[in-house]
């Protein structure tokens, strides 16, 4: 894959092959999957139609004394939706219970960003400061979902070294350092966007050394988060 | 005749034995997340220069985890949820 490259304004662009794209796509759709989990929805009740004020806070009532969620069972979901707490269930579940929705709804959000800009034959992808956030946090999800499956370590090299050449779990590691190597590269497309004009650091990084490699990129201090999701 | 005063101890609950500590907002370490990641998000969320979002994620990687920021108990809330949208591993908890 070709790295991705800045451009104006904090985006980034890159060129991907249809296989790539396909890839990426299909890598996407099951972590949007998880996180419509039906047993635990994510949207907020519907608004009622009735006028009713006593009705409305009846229901707010209601809400606000529910029993609050333990964290998810799944454990790529507990990874992606975990818990604010350590060792304080009460505070965890009160905090899960007024933040896990609209965190799905935004993880939901910025993987539908990724499958929208993505060209389904492949070609350039130009995404402006905001979709190439977006993709970043999608792509991030996308790893952490790897991870947990494949109970990877920091040394997910040697992990996939000791593997026998036909366990099928090869090809999944193999997709899960690709994605390192994107996610790499957006990264310092858009940090290197911040730095003000410094040199490009010379494209063609070692893809096998993300999980480890430092940027040398310096940038100074970025600006707030803007837009939709002001508060992600 | 008066008599002295007798001593009185006046009630304590635990909420006045307690210090105001503030709160903390602290990331885990985690074998996924990259760590020019990491570094981006502590510049980008909390605003912080270059080579602070380093420390702190060096911290992270080498220590196990690291307090990011300190203050309010709710503003170390919104930090988590923000951070919890770019995956990293984050909790809140009182300064002991």
């Amino acid at each position: 894959m070709e790295m991705f490259r800045p451009r104006k304004g904090g985006g980034a662009s890159v060129w991907l092959s249809a296989g790539e794209a396909t890839l990426l796509r299909t890598l996407v759709v099951p972590v949007m999957e998880l996180l419509n989990d039906p047993a635990r929805p994510a949207t907020a009740p519907a608004p009622s139609e009735s006028d009713d004020l006593f009705d409305d806070l009846e229901k707010m009532f209601n809400e606000t004394t529910a029993t609050a969620p333990e964290a998810p069972a799944d454990p790529v979901l507990a990874r992606l939706l975990p818990d604010a707490y350590q060792d304080d269930p009460e505070s965890a579940g009160e905090f899960r219970k007024y933040t896990e929705s609209s965190l799905r709804e935004a993880k939901k959000y910025f993987a539908q960003t990724l499958l929208e800009t993505l060209p389904p034959e492949g070609g350039r992808v130009k995404l402006n400061a905001d979709q190439a956030r977006d993709w970043l946090r999608a792509l991030n999800d996308v790893r952490l979902m790897f991870g947990v499956r494949l109970e990877v370590t920091e040394d997910f090299e040697e992990q996939l070294a000791t593997l026998d050449p036909k366990d099928p779990r090869v090809a999944a590691f193999e997709v899960y350092g690709w994605l390192g190597a994107v996610q790499e590269s957006l990264v310092r497309a858009i940090a290197q966007l911040s730095s003000g004009g410094r040199p490009p650091v010379p494209p063609g990084c070692p893809p096998r050394t993300g999980l480890i490699a430092k940027t040398a990129i310096v940038s100074g201090p970025s600006e707030a988060d803007q837009g939709r999701w002001a508060i992600y | 005749m008066s008599v002295a005063p007798a001593e009185v101890d006046l009630p304590r609950s635990a909420d006045e034995v307690t210090p105001d500590k503030p709160w903390l907002t602290i990331v885990w370490n985690d074998p996924v997340n990259l760590m020019s990641y990491v570094t981006y998000v502590f510049e980008h969320v909390f605003g912080y220069p270059k080579p602070k979002a380093e420390k702190l994620m060096l911290d992270v990687h080498h220590k196990g985890k690291a307090v990011v920021a300190s203050g309010t108990r709710e503003a170390m809330e919104r930090n988590v949820e923000v951070l919890h949208g770019y995956g990293l591993w984050a909790t809140v908890r009182q300064d002991t």
